[in-house]
Parts: structure tokens; sequence; C-alpha cells
């Protein structure tokens, strides 16, 4: 309040000053005065009221009609007063909500995270970036005794904090399975169970699910109403799309998974992703799946971490660096065995 | 030690204006710049249209403080309403239902340098103070 009164004595220069030569370079500092007192928090009212008693002292026989309007002005200047002080202090408690959360996010990437296996038979990159602060997207690698990769893709329905909720729920009902049981029908049946227990209506997850036998070079799914993966062939050229039927997690809790197989071949690729990545809209329209899959086609031959960084580039600039969705892209692909 | 005790009844809408009168009358009398009048004012506007809206019927009490050599102006707004069921949840900002205006039971206790508010089934009680700046 004292730093109020110094500045009284500034204010009433500087308006008296102005009235006088209606000098440009004084209406300048009286916007400094402005966003002085701002930092200072002294609200509308009491600035009004500065220059009441400014104006005061400059003319001390005011006419009488001009202090009433003044004094009317004040009160109407009251709510406004009050209204400016409670936007601070819900500025400053949206702060403090902002630090939690990038707390919490960070919190999320700790316990989320997930090595990617290193295996001769296949090389594997994986690209995942949250639209907000917390992800709603998830992957995860598994290596088994032999030598086997299970990998999940999955994506939960909503976003931002209940979203990554569900997800560390899930990272922990899927770490506390066997080494030896990772056939994705187990898997999706298992985790099928703890999400429909556990997590209230109306959250749901999909999820893909690959388990790769490094030695017959099977590649087994089951997929929980997740979008459909993806094989470039290397023999063709072109991409298959691979999909198993299911409902997704948390719908129902006595669903039985369907689980199938395919033969992957040397230089064949696998593509998993999520919605966010085909479903990218760009100025009103979505990004054809095709594109995507072009994209990666066209990159073939770079290694998997590159392939999955470039996609990534490619559709952050497309949208113009603000990710309306979770990403979520991994990319396995069978090295030829002259590389062994 | 106090002095002088008076009170203004609120029934109707009206009252409400009589509240505003009295208070600024008083705060006139002991001294308060035009700021604080206009914030005294506001304080008993939003106190009384409280009653008014939700207890029906109620009454705002004034008592001029001299604790010399300062001197105040206290205020109690009594009701035998419904009484208020979440007091931290009303006295959050943000809550009241003209949402964001800042006013409000938190706007008084910002307008006001003291504030106390007690309420139950019987009804509600809050009693403020202002203090004038010498
Ligand atoms: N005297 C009272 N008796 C019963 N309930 C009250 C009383 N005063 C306030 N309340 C309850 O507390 C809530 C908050 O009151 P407050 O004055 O802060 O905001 P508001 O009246 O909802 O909106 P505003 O005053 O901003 O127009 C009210 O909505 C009402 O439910
Ligand atoms: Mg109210």
């Amino acid at each position: 309040m004292s730093s109020l009164r110094s500045d009284m004595q500034d204010y009433k220069d500087l308006l008296s000053k102005y009235l006088e030569t209606k000098d440009e370079a004084i209406l300048y500092q009286a916007e400094q005065f402005s966003k002085q007192s701002i930092q200072q928090n002294i609200s509308p009212d009491e600035i009004v009221n500065v220059h009441y008693q400014a104006l005061k002292d400059i003319y001390p026989d005011l006419h009488e009609q001009i202090e009433g309007s003044f004094k009317f002005l004040i009160e109407t200047m009251i709510s406004y007063g009050l209204a400016y002080q409670e936007h601070q202090v819900l500025r400053e408690k949206q702060i403090e909500l902002k630090s939690e959360i990038g707390v919490a996010a960070n919190m999320q990437n700790t316990l989320l995270k997930t090595s990617v296996p290193k295996t001769h038979a296949i090389d594997i990159g994986v690209k995942s970036v949250p639209a907000r602060e917390m992800n709603g997207d998830y992957h995860h690698f598994i290596k088994d005794e032999q030598g086997n990769v299970g990998v999940a893709v999955a994506d939960v329905i909503g976003k931002g904090i209940p979203a990554a909720f569900c997800m560390s729920m899930i990272k922990f009902a899927m770490e506390s399975f066997s080494e030896n049981q990772i056939y994705p029908q187990w898997i999706l049946d298992s985790l099928n169970r703890v999400v429909s227990r556990n997590v209230e209506q109306g959250m749901f997850v999909t999820m893909f699910y690959g388990l790769y036998d490094v030695y017959t070079h099977q590649f087994y799914y089951a997929s929980a109403g997740h979008e459909p993966c993806f094989i470039l062939r290397n023999e063709t050229r072109e991409f298959e799309e691979i999909d198993a039927k299911g409902l997704l997690l948390g719908v129902e809790s006595a669903v039985k998974y369907e689980q199938l197989n395919t033969s992957i071949h040397e230089g064949d690729l696998i593509v998993l992703l999520t919605d966010g990545v085909t479903e990218c809209r760009v100025d009103g329209r979505f990004i054809e799946q095709e594109e995507v899959l072009n994209i990666i086609k066209e990159h073939e031959h770079l290694n998997s971490q590159e392939i999955v960084e470039y996609v990534f580039k490619y559709f952050e600039r497309l949208q113009d660096f603000q990710l309306r969705d979770d990403f979520t892209l991994v990319v396995m692909k069978r090295n030829s065995s002259l590389s062994v | 030690m106090k002095e002088t005790v008076s009170s203004v009844v609120i029934k109707k809408e009206w009252d409400i204006v009589g509240a505003r009168q009295a208070g600024r009358q008083l705060s006139q009398e002991l001294g308060f710049g035009s700021v604080d009048q206009a914030r005294i004012a506001t304080a008993i506007s939003e106190l009384a249209r409280n009653i008014y809206l939700y207890a029906k019927e109620g009454e705002i009490t004034f008592e001029e403080l001299y604790d010399l050599p300062k001197v105040g102006l206290k205020i109690i707004a009594k009701d035998k309403g419904p009484g208020i069921n979440d007091l931290s949840a009303v006295m959050e900002d943000g809550y009241s239902t003209s949402g964001g205006l800042g006013a409000g039971l938190p706007g008084v206790k910002r307008l006001m340098d003291e504030f106390d508010l007690v309420s139950d089934e019987e009804g509600t009680k809050v009693t403020t103070i202002k203090w004038a700046r010498p």
C-alpha cells in the first residue's frame, strides 16, 4: 500500500504534465504505469480512485458534480476489482495445476517406460508422442526366455489424466504376466478381465498385440477393437492389412479373442500404429491411411527407428507442429539372414 | 470497545438498498475513504442479497468499533434460513453461481478486513469487519 502512495505522486505528476502539454511521451509513461500497477496487483477501482484524488489535488475547487461522478464511477468499478482479484488467484492456481500435471507426466513416462528388445532377427523402431502432456497411447515390449518378442500397441478412448491412470494399470497387469505366457490371445483375454474389473464404465481400451517368433518367423496377433496393422511384403512391394476380430477391452468380461498368425519373410516390414497416426486431421481432411503407408514405403531402406522418426516429423509438420491426437508408431523389419 | 448498534431487516429486495444506505452513512461518519465506502456497500449488497435469495428473511446489524487509534465497522448478516452445506466449496474462488464475477462470499472476504462464517440447518451468520485506514 505504501508503494501505492508513491505511485500516487507519480500519477499526479504525469496527469498534470499531460493536461498541460498533451504530450504523447507522457501517454507512453501512463502505459508503463498501468503495466506496473498490474504487476503490483493494484485493481482497477484503486486506479480510478488514484485518478480522482490526483484530480482533486490539481484542481482544489473541483466541481461538485465531477466529484459525485467519480464516486459513482468508483462504485461501478468495485466489481471489476473483485473479478480482477479472483482472476489473479485462479491464474496462480492454474500455474500450480500445470506444474503438477507436468510432474505427473514425468512420472507416467518413468512408469510406462519400456525398452526396445535387441534381437538379431528383427530391427525394431518406435515413436510415441502425446498430443497433450499425458499420453493416452501405450506401447510395450516383452522378450521371453527364448528371445521371442511380444509387442503391444494400445489406445485409451479418452485423453489426459484418466487415460493415463488406465494405462498405468494395464502396464502393471502386463508385467505381472509370466514370461512364458505371451501368446496374444492369452494376453488379451487376461487384460480384458483386468480392465472390466477395475475400470469404470465408459473407459475403453483398444489394443493390438503381436508375438514375433524369432525361430519360425511366425507373427501371432490378436486385436481388441484396435486399428488394423500392416505388413509391407518384400516380394510384392504391397501392404497387406492384418486384423483380428475382438471387442474393445473392458466392454465385457467374458470375451475370447481370436488369434491369427502369418509368416514373415526376409525384408518384410510390420507396421503397428494407433489412430492418432491414421486419423490425424489436416485442414479439415483426414490424412489417408495410404499416405502414411506410402511414406513408410518410400523410406523402407532406412532402419526402423529412422523410419518412425521420419514419419513423425512429416506429420508434425503437416499439422503445423500441433498434434491433435497421441501418436504411436512401431515398425519391425525382419533382417535378411545375410546380415546376421 | 463497541458503541452504537443499528440494524436493518431484510425481507424484500428493496431492503438491500436500505442496508447499503445505512452502511454507507456509518462508514462516512467513521471516516472511510471513497473506495472503502464503495467496498463496504458492495459487501453489504452481497450479504443482503444472499439473505433475500436463500433465507428469504434476516437481518444486517452494524456496530461501530473504536479500538483506538483504530476505528472500524462490524457488519453481521444473520438469518434462520436453510444454511450452507459445503462451506469450503462456497469459499472457493470461481464457485458462486455468478461464476467468474469474483463476487459472492469470497468477494465479501476480499472486500473486508476480517471475515467469519458460521452456518448450520438453523441458519447462517456472517461476521465481517472493515478497519478505516488512518
Ligand atoms: N444466507 C444463506 N443461506 C443459505 N444459503 C446461502 C446463504 N448465503 C449463501 N448461500 C449458499 O451459498 C452459495 C454461494 O453464495 P455466494 O454468495 O458466494 O454466491 P451466489 O449467491 O451463488 O452467487 P453471487 O453472489 O455471485 O451472485 C449460494 O449459491 C447458496 O447456495
Ligand atoms: Mg450471493
